[in-house]
């Protein structure tokens, strides 16, 4: 009877079997790391489920075992516009470009929280996944790719409380919002070009762990997010845009509300300046991803 | 060409040895790129290559050619490479030199149950790992129910798996490993873990997996497995191949090296001005084709060999075993021991030797007035499959497997 069923499923998946003529087209090269290879784009769209799968986990788990829960992701940028519109807004009477404090730390704190968040998941995304990076194939530019992504619906989250205080100020969206997912993809992208180099980075130097939670409190006062970026005087603004989140919240705060200076040479730097990071990075990440197994 | 599977071409990889081996410290990168202009000034000489001796060649210039639907078995000592070959041929890591190739889709089982996460459920879990493994979404919810019925965890579904018994998180784990359909598996020592009773599922997987016309390469210190699935057997040492060939000669070859000692090198190299050496091991009564197989609860006598070529005096003799964890199990000590030139049978008599079934490692050692002879960590390893007298769930399987009875008041034994 066992061994009848035995050979009944192995007829069954013996036709599920890859024809030889198939299996040749199939190839896979294994070489050593040579300085002209290049991100494997069909690879990485073949893997698009597991991406997927990825950044499905890291919902699910997210906010298991909490007691507020998705709460937190409102709270935090909550709380912080909260305490920068006491401190920054009514004690230091900061220039709002014309806005109330709340909206407009608001609007900056959104894309602030998610890229502080993205990095600090991201550049521990290789080392945290070190069991499966150590013991299966799969391109590890996913883990980052899904650690910046899976930040996405705590934005989402966040966004919705942004529609309420637009809602209670009165704010009119000008025909700007129409250019303000340019600017949320100028902030995911931005957000992954850190991570591509962090998260390399992480696995090879475990320092960098240490100096992220630095780097983002230093990398917050060098972003518009507590000031205008209009107290930039206007011939250094091209420079200032080279710190990419600077284009980022300024645009943020010009499509979502309408106020402030359209985005001019600030926005365009910050564009140039995401390009490069991100190219870099994916270069610098695809060098250090065939032996990142070893070293991680 | 056609019927090849995989085939490598002086597939070499190296790793560097030393404290800095599993991640750099920023700091050395800076001491370094501070020091290296003054280096530049303080001597004429180009900056020197690191020592060859800071280096380790996991694999050494491996040619190898699998043909499509063999099931290959790698056998071979620990630190020669056999995971390491594994891992290339997967792409985990680039080999240092030399190419490898591989026709059709790859699948590899290196460990038991990655990428699961403990606060997801069975159900999420499976579709992960799944994934990760490398089957597509439609595939997995194709097999979903196999998997569930291989596993036994019908009732669990929707629970968390960290609430799993470890019995039932490997089944599980297995269970969606097994179910992968590529063309060419790449098998680790997963089928070591486990209970017997799970092995043999595992095995009978394994069996049915090679009469599809698959390709498998398969690692293994456990040769009655490598016998039982393997055509052709792959024995490799120093990062080399040795030996390959059909199961039996290969097999023969390197069971016959382990019980004469050649294979361990740095044994060998000592033998001619050892005093003593272990040569061999065995457990008395036992059968003639498998003497290192415990399928008795006692009494056991187990006998090391120890070959004298110098007497000794004032011997100290230790005798210690490990469960497949390390996890130190027995020991004991015998001294002055006066010992003339020959073999000598040192043997242990229990009369009773009640261990979980599983794998087991026995380390020996001798010592004289003059200090360490010779330790051996016996090979190959001890395989207990006796009858099961322990808890009926996994989770509350101890060490030992003890038959024991049971009474209430005194009356008849339940």
């Amino acid at each position: 009877m066992t061994s009848a069923t035995t050979k009944l499923k192995a007829v069954n998946a013996g036709e599920r079997t890859t024809p030889l003529e198939t299996l040749l087209h199939l190839r896979t090269l294994i070489v050593p790391q040579h300085s002209g290879s290049r991100l494997n784009w069909a690879e990485l769209w073949a893997y698009r489920e597991l991406l997927y799968f990825f950044v499905w986990r890291d919902l699910k788990v997210r906010y298991k075992q909490t007691a507020i829960g998705v709460g937190w992701a409102v709270i935090q940028p909550l709380f912080t516009m909260a305490i920068f519109a006491l401190v920054f807004g009514r004690l230091a009477k900061m220039p709002s470009d014309g806005l109330p404090y709340p909206v407009f730390y608001y609007t900056a704190l959104l894309p602030w929280t998610y890229f502080a968040g993205a990095l600090t998941h991201a550049t521990n995304s290789v080392v945290e996944h070190q069991s499966m990076v150590t013991k299966v194939y799969f391109p590890r530019v996913l883990l980052p790719v899904s650690a910046v992504l899976s930040g996405l619906a705590d934005f989402a989250l966040a966004f919705s409380v942004l529609i309420g205080l637009v809602l209670v100020y009165g704010i009119v969206p000008t025909a700007a919002i129409l250019l303000w997912p340019l600017f949320l993809l100028l902030a995911v992208a931005t957000a992954l070009a850190v991570s591509l180099w962090l998260s390399a980075l992480n696995a090879l130097y475990r320092d960098v762990r240490y100096a992220v939670p630095f780097l983002v409190q230093l990398w917050l006062f060098a972003s518009p997010v507590a000031y205008p970026a209009a107290l930039v005087p206007p011939d250094w603004r091209w420079l200032y845009g080279l710190n990419p989140m600077a284009g980022v919240i300024d645009g943020f705060r010009w499509s979502l509300t309408g106020h402030g200076q359209s985005p001019g040479l600030l926005v365009l730097a910050s564009t140039v300046a995401v390009i490069c990071l991100l190219v870099g990075g994916l270069m610098y990440f695809q060098r250090v991803e065939g032996t990142m197994a070893d070293r991680v | 060409m056609g019927d090849i599977a995989i085939h490598t071409a002086n597939l070499s990889k190296r790793y560097r040895l030393g404290p800095q081996e599993p991640y750099l410290a920023l700091r050395d990168v800076l001491a370094k790129c501070v020091k290296a202009p003054f280096r530049l000034f303080s001597s004429g000489r180009p900056r020197q290559p690191r020592a060859a001796a800071d280096f380790i060649w996991a694999l050494n210039d491996v040619c190898l050619e699998v043909k499509h639907g063999e099931i290959v078995g790698i056998i071979g000592r620990n630190g020669t490479g056999k995971s390491t070959l594994l891992k290339v041929l997967t792409r985990i890591t680039q080999p240092t030199s030399g190419y490898a190739e591989v026709w059709g889709r790859v699948g590899s089982l290196l460990e038991v149950g990655t990428g699961f996460h403990p606060e997801l459920t069975g159900r999420e879990n499976i579709y992960l790992s799944g994934s990760i493994l490398g089957m597509t979404k439609a595939e997995i919810t194709r097999r979903f129910g196999e998997i569930v019925a291989f596993a036994g965890v019908e009732r669990f579904l929707d629970t968390p798996t960290k609430h799993y018994s470890s019995g039932m998180y490997m089944r599980l784990a297995f269970a969606v490993a097994a179910h992968l359909e590529p063309d060419v598996l790449l098998v680790d020592e997963v089928l070591a873990v486990g209970d017997l009773e799970f092995q043999k599922k595992c095995l009978g997987k394994m069996e049915s997996v090679s009469q599809t016309g698959r390709t498998v390469l398969f690692v293994s210190h456990q040769m009655n497995q490598i016998r039982r699935l393997c055509s052709q057997v792959v024995w490799m040492d120093a990062g080399g191949i040795r030996k390959v060939g059909p199961t039996a000669a290969v097999v023969g070859a390197y069971e016959a090296a382990m019980t004469s000692g050649h294979a361990n090198e740095p044994r060998a190299a000592a033998a001619s001005d050892a005093k003593a050496r272990f040569v061999r091991w065995k457990i008395e009564g036992s059968s003639n084709e498998n003497p290192h197989l415990l399928t008795s609860l006692g009494p056991v006598t187990v006998t090391f060999t120890l070959q004298v070529n110098r007497p000794l005096r004032m011997g100290n003799h230790g005798g210690a075993l490990y469960n497949y964890e390390n996890q130190l199990i027995w020991a004991r000590a015998a001294s002055n021991l006066e010992l003339g030139v020959g073999d000598h049978d040192l043997s242990y008599n229990f009369p009773m030797l009640p261990l979980r079934p599983g794998i087991y490692s026995w380390h020996v050692s001798m010592y004289d007035e003059h200090g360490l002879v010779d330790v051996w960590f016996c090979s190959p390893e001890m395989t207990v499959s006796t009858e099961n007298h322990q808890h009926p769930s996994d989770r509350w399987n101890g060490i030992l497997n003890m038959p024991c009875q049971f009474r209430v008041n005194g009356t008849r034994p339940i």
